[in-house]
């Protein structure tokens, strides 16, 4: 029996292709509804395809500026960047402090790091709540990204942890032998290797605090304020004006997950090479 | 060997302390200081603040500054441990969480098993799906799946009256509260798959084809490989996904709002974020629901104390 031989297309393959197809069908699903008039919508009888009879209508409907897209759009990019940047740094620092050092309070400040994030943060909200309305920052960037900061720091240096500890320290001491300085042998070294690491605990942080919605809620009160998904929760909510625009409603899901989708699909080659680690085979 | 993606750290075994330059002693303290700074202002202080009102009464009239918040000991955790509801609600959440994170983590590994046993393309094919279904914004997941089991022309309702006999159309699945959960269940477990059978995937990878084949020629079988091999080379990130989708299984809150908000608002369909929120800043009793806070933290910290000792293991 060889067990390495490369799989053949069987009943598996089809079976493993019907599974693709079953979890991404509500995606499928948002797509094309999105392009659905009202009527479609509304039939008895579901259109399994957009075309024909799709249209953008429901997209131009949802980009008029009386519905706050472009204002909540504009909000998550500044909270987003904001918090990942920050988060990415201190995270990573952090990060190579426990992998790479012994120093007294290690130990301490890793099991830190895996209790915060069994804190119920929902159950902090108030806490959050009066804090940052004391700082005078509810509703503004700066308060929202504060918080996400520090809710996301824990997971990401747990994870940068790992990247760091698959890269071993050799190859850098090797490296300090040929002559380089430590911070020269890390940035040659160590920081190349970690590269994707980087990338896939950035994208697992911007997935968090793109869809943020419990403690924006909470901490941005004001409609022009909102960010993507506070906006999009209030749009899909039904209301005594009439049945919910099921199309529209799409359409602006479409709109809030197509940012983080492309993202995601740019960096998949890197992220499932940045999970896997380890660098060096021996 | 390869190493698997989440490794013991190996710590340099450099000589002791005292023997190491001054900057290499103070470096890794300024490494973690952003972080440990971060950390106190966005959540310690907010947990102190925490800890102190559960053993207050702190309400409206103390919010608006019409009292002082005085200490009332234990006051507020005996009222809710004697609360019926509130032991309703943690036993809901328990089994939520246990269902959830259970079909999670199977289907997770039972997906990363079937991606290495297929051909490329139909691998591709499942880790697009994936990643599609991962990159789903929470709020966007939630408006989706309403869509799908909406009553009247949702797909859902629409394909099940497929079946001779059923007619589901103008069936409300967010009203009998059992089936309110397991359709949270399902969402939230659609959600989380993708992550669990993507990370599990790049940790069997790291399972060297020399081993399996010498087993192979050893006479073991496949299941025996996967039982004594892959199983253990898989286990240590294997128990990290469980910790944590466990944590965030029990802590859900947005979900649950958000499907409330479409239409099933009531006591019988909370969590115990959604009954913390409401009993914070729906009712205004800071007091209680810190309390109620301090509890739920307990509890979880009980449940993963496992967990945590071996992720502690795993970093020594």
């Amino acid at each position: 029996m060889n067990v390495n031989a490369k799989p053949r297309f069987g009943v598996l393959s089809i079976f493993a292709i019907l599974v693709a197809a079953l979890w991404v069908f509500p995606v499928y699903w948002m797509f094309n509804s999105s392009f659905q008039s009202a009527t479609d919508i509304n039939s008895l009888t579901p259109k399994w395809l957009p075309f024909p009879g799709g249209s953008l209508n429901n997209y131009t409907a949802v980009l008029d500026p009386q519905t706050g897209f472009g204002n909540a759009f504009w909000m998550s990019i500044q909270v987003t960047v904001l918090s990942i940047v920050v988060c990415v740094v201190f995270a990573f620092l952090a990060s190579l402090a426990i992998s790479r050092f012994k120093f007294r309070g290690r130990k301490s400040f890793v099991i830190a790091i895996i209790l915060v994030q069994m804190l119920p943060a929902e159950a902090m909200f108030i806490a959050q709540y009066k804090m940052i309305a004391g700082m005078d920052l509810l509703n503004s960037v700066l308060g929202v990204s504060i918080i996400y900061i520090a809710t996301v720091i824990p997971f990401t240096a747990w994870m940068l942890r790992g990247f760091v500890a698959g890269i071993p320290a050799d190859l850098e001491e090797a490296a300090m032998v040929d002559g380089c300085t430590r911070l020269g042998a890390f940035m040659r070294v160590t920081f190349p290797l970690l590269a994707p690491g980087l990338v896939a605990s950035s994208v697992f942080a911007l997935i968090q605090v793109w869809n943020e919605y419990a403690l924006a809620s909470v901490l941005l009160t004001q409609d022009a304020k909102e960010t993507l998904p506070l906006w999009l929760a209030g749009f899909s909510e039904p209301s005594l004006s009439g049945p919910v625009p099921w199309g529209q409603v799409m359409a602006g899901s479409v709109l809030v997950a197509i940012p983080v989708m492309i993202f995601f699909l740019i960096v998949q080659g890197r992220m499932t090479q940045g999970m896997v680690g380890g660098a060096v085979k021996g | 060997m390869t190493t698997p993606a989440v490794a013991p750290s190996r710590l340099d075994d450099s000589p002791a302390p005292s023997k190491k330059p001054f900057s290499k002693r103070i470096l890794p303290y300024l490494l973690i200081t952003p972080a440990v700074i971060a950390l106190l202002v966005g959540l310690g202080y907010p947990l102190v603040w925490q800890v102190l009102n559960s053993f207050r009464e702190y309400g409206l009239a103390q919010q608006f500054g019409q009292a002082p918040p005085e200490f009332v000991g234990l006051a507020n955790y005996t009222a809710l441990l004697t609360d019926s509801h509130f032991w309703a609600v943690l036993g809901r959440s328990i089994v939520f969480m246990a269902v959830t994170a259970g079909a999670t983590v199977i289907l997770g590994v039972g997906m990363a098993l079937l991606m290495k046993s297929v051909t490329n393309g139909a691998r591709i094919f499942l880790q697009v799906a994936m990643l599609l279904a991962w990159a789903m914004p929470i709020v966007a997941q939630m408006t989706v799946w309403n869509w799908l089991i909406d009553s009247r022309n949702g797909l859902f309702n629409y394909v099940l009256s497929w079946i001779p006999g059923v007619d589901m159309l103008g069936h409300n699945w967010l009203v009998n509260p059992l089936s309110f959960f397991a359709v949270a269940s399902v969402i939230i477990t659609w959600a989380s798959v993708p992550f669990v059978a993507l990370s599990v995937y790049a940790a069997l990878t790291q399972v060297s084809p020399e081993v399996r084949e010498a087993a192979s020629l050893d006479g073991a079988t496949r299941w025996q490989m996967l039982r004594n091999i892959t199983l253990p080379i898989i286990r240590p990130i294997l128990v990290i996904l469980v910790l944590l989708q466990m944590i965030w299984d029990l802590r859900v809150y947005a979900q649950i709002d958000l499907l409330q908000g479409f239409g099933s608002a009531g006591d019988q369909y909370d969590l115990l974020g959604t009954y913390i929120y409401s009993l914070g800043i729906g009712q205004g009793s800071f007091g209680m629901a810190s309390a109620a806070a301090m509890l739920v933290m307990f509890f979880t910290i009980a449940l993963s104390w496992f967990y945590v000792r071996e992720l502690l293991k795993e970093d020594n």
